[in-house]
């Protein structure tokens, strides 16, 4: 068996038997080692919980952290809810746009970034949080965007 | 009012995430004080202290406690939401990041009142380092044979602001899409695993060790009688100095916006106090000399909520916030309910043109009426939390609303403050290649 399903077992072993509570854990180690949610993703989260395909894609998509089609090596998501707006969060926008050459929403052509914006991230005293590869950079302002950039692509 | 610290206390000169550092000022003497009592007398002590629930809804800690049905055969379960997800709302992450230990304390202490071995902390998906900090305490704690009979276990959200909900962070906990559930029942008679299930925020379980070190009675001492202890408030938006502030229950709001959090930035004018976070009806500058607790709120017509404010300046069009708040919860809405599911995109669409100036005067009591039927027709309180703030903007700011009709566009002429920001949801529907979510 592979090491996906053996991580997903040892998670399962936390709930009582019989219950789908892992479901969450499995599509997100799925996802850490496929990149994304790929159909072959989740027959494999599906075959280690016993369940069907659909009902890992039923769950799959409800979720924002889930990726249903192929994302870039580092993601960098923008909170534009409604304290980093007033504190100025669509230059920062702007900034990653002009900097990445794409609009929030979409990857680079050399699939390096995947660029979007979120709803509230829960730093709103921090504004302008930005979350790059699931880590949050907070009191982010335009100017800061080109070091950002920058240093994801030194590191891919 | 003095500021008094029972959440965050001792962080600010050790590091509390340490089990070491959190013995030495007395941490985990909570749990064999609490054992040592029968979970009845640990359930007395609890409704004594009044601690009212810091999620949102307010209600009291110890009463939920008494309606778990303890002699059901079924195990019983403590679940602690740590979902936070309210627009505003970054004070339980704080908690988890400084002192994780004084809520795994509080969990034990939790259980054993309502004979639980179980307790799950669910916590969003994206808080990923608080999770790491939580986990680690939890590890450490579990190492040092603190936990007795009992067991935690932190699970991780996906990302869903309706996971917040307490029904529908059960089914998101048991593996399926987080949507509500029906009540009744409700979760203390059938919760998780459809077995007795009490449900607390993190502030409200952090807040327990210290009703057993003092007591019940001095803990009802702190704060105001109807709302007793502190709370972090997180102030954000156009404030001088954001961030979060523990304070008890009643400091007046103008003395944490002015006195405490440095007024408004740059000295410009206060428009509007978003006071519980963005599901809430906003406050106008007249409106905001108010106790900070639930029932001082509660009877100028908004709510405690999350003790998140948002301060709005005077740059800020109303029907851009209107309309970005209610985006927001389009987004968010989980689609079970119908009033919310197509009621949320109704009041996005009427927005949207009152916005670009296509509106008429009718579209303003067609917004109200949508509003109208969305209160109190879903199975939880999303759809009430879109209407509640957009009601107010419609009702306290109504000539800018007039305003946009009459003159046939924005008033603000580009310059409001939240002119042009792109939400997620525009992003998803500018590029339908990408899968829509929720």
């Amino acid at each position: 068996m592979t090491d996906l399903y053996d991580a997903i077992q040892a998670e399962r072993a936390k709930y009582p038997e019989g219950s789908r509570s892992a479901t969450l854990h499995a599509l997100r180690l799925a996802q850490e080692e496929h990149g994304w949610l790929s159909p072959d993703a989740l027959r494999e989260v599906a075959d280690a919980l016993d369940v069907t395909p659909a009902y890992c894609k039923a769950v799959a998509t409800f979720y924002d952290m889930y990726h249903l089609a192929p994302v870039g090596t580092h993601l960098v998501e923008v909170c534009t809810n409604l304290s980093c707006a007033l504190a100025g969060a669509q230059r920062v926008v702007d900034a990653f746009q002009s900097e990445l050459g794409i609009p929030p929403g979409e990857t680079t052509g050399d699939g390096g970034v995947t660029f979007r914006t979120v709803e509230c991230l829960g730093g709103c005293g921090y504004a302008t949080v930005v979350s790059v590869d699931h880590r949050y950079r907070q009191f982010v302002g335009p100017d800061d965007v080109p070091a950002i950039v920058e240093e994801l692509r030194a590191g891919s | 009012m003095p500021v008094r610290e029972v959440l965050l206390k001792g962080t600010d000169d050790r590091d509390l995430t340490k089990l070491a550092e959190y013995q030495a000022i007395g941490g985990y003497a909570g749990v064999p004080k609490a054992r040592a009592m029968t979970p009845d007398g640990l359930i007395a002590e609890l409704q004594a202290a009044n601690l009212r629930g810091r999620g949102g809804a307010g209600f009291p800690m110890g009463r939920k406690a008494s309606l778990i049905d303890r002699s059901s055969p079924k195990p019983k379960y403590l679940v602690v939401n740590a979902d936070e997800s309210e627009p505003g709302a970054f004070k339980d992450r704080q908690v988890m990041a400084l002192a994780p230990h004084r809520l795994i304390e509080g969990c034990l202490i939790a259980a054993h009142a309502i004979e639980c071995r179980d307790v799950y902390i669910f916590i969003r998906g994206e808080y990923l380092t608080e999770y790491e900090i939580l986990q680690a305490a939890v590890d450490e704690a579990r190492a040092a044979n603190l936990f007795g009979e009992a067991e935690i276990t932190v699970h991780r959200g996906a990302g869903a602001y309706i996971c917040g909900e307490e029904t529908a962070l059960l089914d998101a906990l048991e593996g399926k899409r987080g949507q509500p559930r029906p009540r009744p029942p409700f979760p203390p008679v059938q919760g998780l695993y459809d077995a007795p299930t009490q449900i607390n925020n993190v502030c409200t379980i952090a807040t327990v060790p210290t009703i057993m070190e003092i007591g019940a009675a001095e803990f009802a001492k702190i704060g105001v009688e109807s709302s007793p202890g502190t709370a972090i408030f997180s102030i954000s938006g156009n404030i001088a100095r954001p961030g979060n502030y523990e304070l008890e229950l009643g400091t007046p709001m103008r003395e944490l916006i002015y006195d405490l959090a440095g007024g408004v930035a740059g000295g410009r004018e206060l428009k509007a106090v978003i006071p519980g976070g963005s599901s809430v009806p906003a406050l106008s500058p007249d409106e905001i000399d108010v106790p900070l607790d639930y029932d001082s709120l509660g009877k100028i017509g908004t709510f405690f909520g999350a003790a998140s404010l948002i301060i709005v300046d005077d740059r800020c069009c109303m029907v851009q916030l209107a309309l970005r708040s209610s985006k927001f919860y389009m987004h968010e809405s989980c689609g079970k309910c119908t009033p919310c599911r197509e009621g949320t995109r109704w009041m996005v669409q009427l927005l949207e043109k009152i916005e670009a100036g296509d509106g008429e005067l009718s579209d303003l009591d067609l917004l109200d009426s949508v509003g109208s039927r969305m209160l109190g027709r879903a199975l939880c309180a999303l759809a009430d939390f879109a209407v509640y703030p957009v009601a107010s903007y419609m009702k306290k700011w109504r000539s800018e609303f007039v305003a946009h009709v009459e003159l046939g566009r924005c008033p603000y002429g580009g310059e409001s403050s939240l002119e042009g920001i792109v939400s997620p949801l525009d992003a998803h529907r500018h590029h339908p290649g990408l899968e829509v979510i929720a």
